[in-house]
């Protein structure tokens, strides 16, 4: 491998990492806060597809599709917290395990009722529908450097709020000690509800963006909630930060080891999480 | 004496019951066991399959051999762990005539092995692993539609012809996808082609970024690739998208652009594949098909509609020279191993290990159709060699 070309899956790695991160977000909120293993998180990642794909039929515009998409993902998260985890809170983890495992089977059948089992794309939007040439022979969408783009800003903003604000100090907080944020006088119902509306339309909005880089089809979410769970156990449960390292490594490793070692490939993520689960047990940043 | 009374009385009923029973089977409606996905990835597949096979159907009006037909439509969810017990439950407890299914192939194994022990006619409209007709072949399994090696060997010679000399190969890593790669690598190599290098991806990871940088630093002179349904789009897209197309031409098995040929939009243009349909080929079954399938589903057929319609077919043409008559199990798959239709992908008959002989098409996707350039292979037989029956 040259030099230009080991640079360029280099920025594969860093543009599969970054989304990755975009979505295990989402994850690792729900989870370290609220304590909730969101199996259904990759069903919304599909959902947030779909959406935009509908909705930029519909409207004729891929910018609108995702501006009217995010409100619907956040409405969807504000009611499922609402109407089924609420109850479920005082109850053993088993139970939330068991429901969210229950929205993936609703969500993929209502998902197979509205839009049916053939594939879909969503045409790579105006103005970043062109390429740059990489190497002699290659080529690299400019759109997914806009995605790049995003996803870094999204990372920033989501420390900035997590850092530097009374937000932020409430959720810190709350990821190690629930009863005593609740003791002093936070009403954890209402941030819980917020915590999960934000993690499913971060999950949703990451499915919105990704859409024209992919294929839009059922079960697209199935795959990509297991690589998630792996990047939020390497990262740390709970840590914005474990998530945006953990989600580097993942993608660096994920693009090195296809090509340097592919026999390995589909287990070399397996095997950095056991090692960083032999080091540090509850992970990176924990 | 009045033990004698008893006994004879209990054997006129049994025989009466008999009698009744095999006058049943063959009055009765046939019943067909529909073991396709309904929910999930392969949602597309069976559905289809399951329009092409009414749709032959209704065109008898709704008979076979004069006999009405039952259908039992059974979600296989494409879930090789539930394979046995939904295959018993069609044909122990739904008393099947015929099973239909399944489009997976890790299902089929599961079936197959019901297949054997209860003697169920079995045709599998699409799953193609080879071993079905192979080294697992038995005389009441049919298949309808092809098996992996089948439509990508006539893809070596066609890739040779071209002038295609270094060809990188990439597919997932799972059976499907390696006997697929093998067909087209033995066809190639025997013409003197190269195989550069040959990846495998995770099955079943759409992330394909790693891969295309790989593949545009081995500079082969093409690529050859097996992927399908979503999969098979994100790949088609993302090579169009690498720039890769134009210098290396994407060759591929028809199932890495069958069914998805508007998702594709313009990356798909050019791309060549060899498959044994294509919605444009120009026959009058094809024709008459096309048009019926349209009218009747508002949609375009694709090859796994035509599959369907082909079993449809087939078991027409069976019960037609039987009148209905299922009750001698030997005769049925005898004349199920002799029917030859004039299908719309071709003539269409059946080897002796019941596998499809038929064309497999050469075809280039222009303005967003497969349009049929050449028959890569005329009547192509698959070689089955450790099939004994």
């Amino acid at each position: 491998m040259d030099l230009a070309f080991f640079s360029v899956q280099l920025l594969n790695g860093l543009q599969y990492g970054l989304l990755l991160f975009l979505i295990a977000s989402g994850l690792t909120l729900i989870f370290g806060i609220m304590g909730i293993i969101n199996l259904a998180h990759g069903a919304m990642y599909m959902i947030g597809a779909y959406l935009v794909y509908d909705l930029t039929l519909r409207l004729g515009n891929f910018w609108l599709a995702i501006m009217v998409a995010i409100p619907i993902a956040i409405a969807l998260g504000l009611v499922i917290e609402r109407l089924f985890l609420d109850t479920l809170y005082k109850r053993d983890h088993l139970y939330q395990v068991l429901l969210t495992f229950g929205l993936i089977l609703v969500l993929n059948e209502a998902q197979r009722i509205i839009w049916g089992g053939n594939v879909h794309r969503v045409v790579v939007p105006a103005p970043f529908d062109f390429s740059i040439q990489l190497t002699d022979n290659m080529q690299y969408s400019v759109y997914r450097l806009f995605v790049m783009g995003v996803c870094l800003a999204l990372a920033g903003v989501i420390y900035w709020v997590i850092r530097h604000t009374r937000l932020g100090i409430i959720i810190r907080a709350g990821a190690v000690n629930r009863d005593m944020v609740e003791g002093l006088g936070i009403n954890v119902r209402t941030l819980f509800t917020l915590i999960f509306s934000v993690g499913v339309a971060l999950t949703a909005f990451a499915g919105m963006i990704a859409a024209p880089l992919t294929s839009i089809a059922p079960g697209m979410g199935d795959s990509i909630l297991i690589t998630c769970f792996v990047v939020v156990v390497i990262g740390g449960i709970g840590s914005i930060k474990g998530a945006f390292w953990g989600a580097i490594i993942i993608g660096m490793a994920t693009t090195f080891g296809a090509v340097l070692i592919p026999s390995l490939a589909s287990m070399v993520i397996y095997l950095i999480m056991a090692a960083v689960l032999l080091v540090k047990p509850r992970g990176l940043f924990a | 004496m009045k033990t004698f009374k008893k006994t004879s009385l209990a054997a006129l009923m049994g025989t009466s019951a008999l009698i009744s029973a095999s006058v049943m089977a063959n009055d009765g409606p046939v019943k067909l066991g529909l073991m396709l996905p309904y929910s999930g990835t392969y949602t597309a597949l069976g559905e289809a399959i399951t329009n092409g096979l009414k749709l032959a159907i209704e065109q008898e009006g709704n008979q076979l051999g004069g006999r009405e037909v039952e259908y039992v439509q059974l979600d296989s969810e494409a879930d090789p762990s539930k394979a046995p017990q939904n295959m018993s439950r069609l044909v122990n407890g739904d008393q099947v005539d015929f099973v239909i299914g399944p489009v997976h192939s890790g299902v089929a194994m599961g079936m197959l092995r019901v297949a054997k022990q209860t003697g169920a006619i079995t045709i599998i409209p699409n799953a193609g692993l080879g071993a079905a007709t192979n080294e697992l072949c038995m005389p009441n399994v049919f298949r309808t539609s092809f098996s992996m090696w089948q439509d990508s060997y006539p893809m070596g010679k066609v890739a040779y012809d071209q002038g295609h000399r270094k060809i990188v190969t990439i597919t997932w890593d799972y059976a499907g996808g390696k006997e697929d790669l093998a067909g087209f690598e033995e066809a190639f190599t025997a013409e003197g082609g190269e195989i550069v290098q040959q990846i495998l991806v995770p099955f079943p990871s759409t992330e394909f970024q790693s891969y295309l940088t790989q593949i545009a630093s081995l500079k082969p002179d093409a690529v050859y690739t097996f992927f399908a349904g979503g999969g098979g789009v994100s790949f088609v897209r993302d090579y169009a998208a690498a720039g890769l197309k134009e210098s290396m031409p994407l060759l591929g098995s028809g199932f890495l652009t069958e069914g998805n040929l508007a998702a594709l939009g313009d990356a798909g243009e050019g791309v060549m594949t060899t498959l044994h349909y294509a919605e444009t080929l120009e026959n009058d079954a094809n024709q008459s098909f096309v048009s019926a399938y349209e009218n009747a589903y508002g949609e375009m057929p694709d090859t796994y509609a035509v599959q369907g319609y082909d079993t449809g077919m087939m078991l027409v043409q069976a019960l037609n020279v039987l009148g209905g008559d299922t009750s001698d199990k030997e005769r049925l798959i005898n004349v199920l191993a002799n029917v030859e239709l004039a299908s719309p992908r071709g003539p269409l008959s059946f080897s002796d290990s019941h596998h499809p002989i038929q064309n497999i098409y050469l075809r280039e996707i222009r303005d967003g159709k497969h349009e049929v350039v050449s028959i890569a292979s005329e009547n192509l037989e698959v070689p089955d060699e450790a099939c004994q029956m």
